[in-house]
């Protein structure tokens, strides 16, 4: 009971950290038809960029902040300066996104070493607490709780701004979008910024439960993917509802068929994607 | 002038043991043989049929990992090869049905699933694939009676086998069954109204693909004599594209190019820089950015503009 128990308790926290990272990856997919390929690497970015800033005296939420918004910032450059040339040809935008993930990787691996890095967790959110007669750790629960309040302000950026119309114009339709006046290429910046930003705040407040260490872009990555796939390009739903989905997946596969893994993980995205190519909560084909 | 250069190239391949002093250059040229083959596979797709796969280090692990399966089960050399490569096919079927579900990026981000699903097996079934510290073969075998277990045997041998790669992929360019992927490829629909059956055609392009990529996988195991989860990883499958698109999409000579480019980054300028994955990824960026159609049609091009012709 208590380790099915503690399992549903790290889906959900997984699940919570894997929205952050694959709500603006469905975004940026949905909008700008880019599978960004380094997604994952701005979430490792993240989390490296803070243990510099924490052990620079900064605490931990500021830098989680200060983090995503330096990743923020590469993340419009990038946009800027690279994906823009190409224009219209997303294969080569993929590939440039494939290019730059193994660049980053090497770069982390040159500054931070490969040793692996434990980012601590916050003072005030250490320890368990009891619910219910059974113990909870804070800090997966507070991630969580991010996790929601993120998805809440997400759906209102989306559902009741005029930015938020807009992106979604832009994903639905990007050149009739563009003929109603909505300057489609501005709006591609700003969601690869945010999902940028989510990113790399995502790696920072994952740090105290996954660490940081090489490879982790490439662990991520995939599992923002399954999710994507699952839920449905461009749906902030499809990824809420994919990213707890791929949450349970991963620890209780892990947990009860650990040879099989990835493949329970897998194939759930493989029979969704043969079943029904746009995603449970997608509504265009991919 | 082309039959002359044909023949000068096949001399002086041939003949690179005998000018190359040290065995270390020797398998590198070994390396850059069967790296080739598995471009051309790649090339297949992403050239010819415009089907990206990011998941052919899946097949190419696959054929490793079932031939070292058979080898270590005690079969002689001839099962090995056969199974392996009825195994791959059967992969690549099961590969193509599902990818071909979608094309464009759809197909792209299915196959990034396969490859990591056959990574994860590779990595995590420790009962079938012995996890992170792979399989460990031990032996090369000698096919009419050339032993391959000398660097310049296996040069030769993987010769053979590169230039039959070769030739039957410019037999596939020119035949009938070529030009079909090609038209699947820039008007689907038009293939379609003439009646062609372009699933069919695409699933026999990717079929032929798994069967190359196959054999690449067999050259490396017998190349190591160990195969292991790094052989099937989603970088494993960049790189493979990232030979294919450097060299020149649905070329001959772009992804023979492309391989002797990323095994050369990879061995010999690794020795001198130690960040070759950032140069590696820098190249990949440059490339695609200032040289999209790839390096050999990007230099032809070069000359065609410049006033000498």
């Amino acid at each position: 009971m208590s380790v099915s128990l503690l399992l549903a308790i790290n889906s959900i926290t997984l699940g919570g950290l894997l929205f952050l990272l694959s709500a603006g990856f469905s975004l940026i997919f949905g909008l700008m038809k880019i599978p960004n390929l380094t997604h994952g690497s701005f979430f490792m970015l993240g989390a490296y960029l803070s243990t510099t800033l924490i052990a620079r005296g900064f605490d931990f939420w500021t830098a989680a902040l200060v983090a995503g918004v330096l990743v923020a910032v590469f993340g419009t450059i990038v946009e800027r300066l690279i994906l823009r040339r190409l224009a219209g040809a997303e294969l080569a935008q993929v590939l440039v996104t494939l290019g730059l993930s193994f660049m980053i990787a090497d770069v982390c691996l040159m500054v931070w070493t490969g040793d692996p890095i434990r980012i601590d967790t916050p003072a005030a959110l250490r320890g368990t607490t009891s619910v219910m007669g059974l113990g909870f750790p804070i800090y997966r629960l507070a991630v969580s709780l991010i996790a929601v309040v993120f998805a809440a302000g997400l759906w209102g950026l989306l559902d009741r701004t005029r930015l938020g119309a807009m992106i979604r114009a832009g994903v639905d339709d990007a050149p009739m979008a563009r003929v109603v006046g909505i300057r489609v290429s501005r709006l591609f910046t700003v969601v690869f910024g945010l999902g940028a930003w989510l990113a790399g705040f995502a790696g920072v407040i994952g740090g105290p439960i996954l660490s940081v260490y090489p490879g982790l872009d490439q662990e991520m990555l995939p599992l923002a993917l399954v999710v994507v796939i699952l839920g449905g390009s461009g749906s902030l739903l499809g990824s809420f509802v994919g990213s707890f989905v791929v949450g349970f997946l991963y620890n209780f596969g892990q947990a009860m068929f650990p040879e099989l893994a990835y493949v329970v993980l897998f194939l759930p995205m493989l029979l969704v994607l043969v079943v029904r190519p746009q995603g449970l909560f997608g509504r265009q084909a991919v | 002038m082309k039959r002359f250069a044909l023949a000068a190239a096949l001399v002086v391949l041939a003949t690179v043991p005998l000018w190359v002093g040290s065995t270390y250059y020797v398998n590198i040229a070994s390396q850059i043989l069967f790296y080739a083959v598995f471009a051309l596979a790649v090339n297949v797709l992403a050239g010819y049929a415009g089907l990206v796969s990011l998941g052919h280090a899946g097949l190419f692990g696959i054929a490793a990992y079932a031939a070292a399966k058979i080898m270590t089960g005690g079969h002689g050399h001839l099962a090995v090869a056969a199974g392996a490569l009825a195994v791959t096919l059967a992969a690549a079927a099961v590969f193509a049905v599902l990818a071909l579900r979608g094309t464009g990026l759809g197909f792209v981000m299915i196959t990034v699933a396969l490859g990591q699903i056959v990574w994860g097996v590779a990595y995590r079934w420790i009962s079938l694939t012995n996890g992170d510290n792979g399989i460990t073969i031990s032996g090369r075998p000698s096919p009419f009676g050339l032993s391959l277990a000398s660097p310049r045997g296996f040069y030769w041998a993987t010769l053979a086998v590169f230039l039959l790669a070769v030739a039957s992929m410019a037999v596939f360019v020119a035949s009938p069954f070529g030009a079909s992927v090609r038209g699947t490829r820039d008007q689907p629909r038009r293939m379609n109204a003439l009646g062609y059956h372009v699933w069919m055609i695409r699933f026999l392009a990717f079929v032929l693909s798994g069967f190359w990529t196959g054999v690449a996988g067999l050259l490396y195991l017998y190349y190591n004599q160990f195969v292991s989860p790094q052989a099937v990883t989603l970088t494993a499958s960049a790189e493979a594209l990232l030979m294919v698109i450097s060299g020149g999409t649905a070329t001959l000579l772009g992804p023979i190019t492309g391989a002797a480019l990323v095994v050369v980054m990879k061995n010999v300028a690794s020795a001198y820089i130690e960040r070759w994955n950032f140069v590696l990824g820098a190249i990949f960026v440059a490339i695609v950015v200032f040289m999209p159609e790839g390096l050999v049609p990007g230099v032809a091009r070069l000359f065609r503009r410049s006033p000498l012709r």
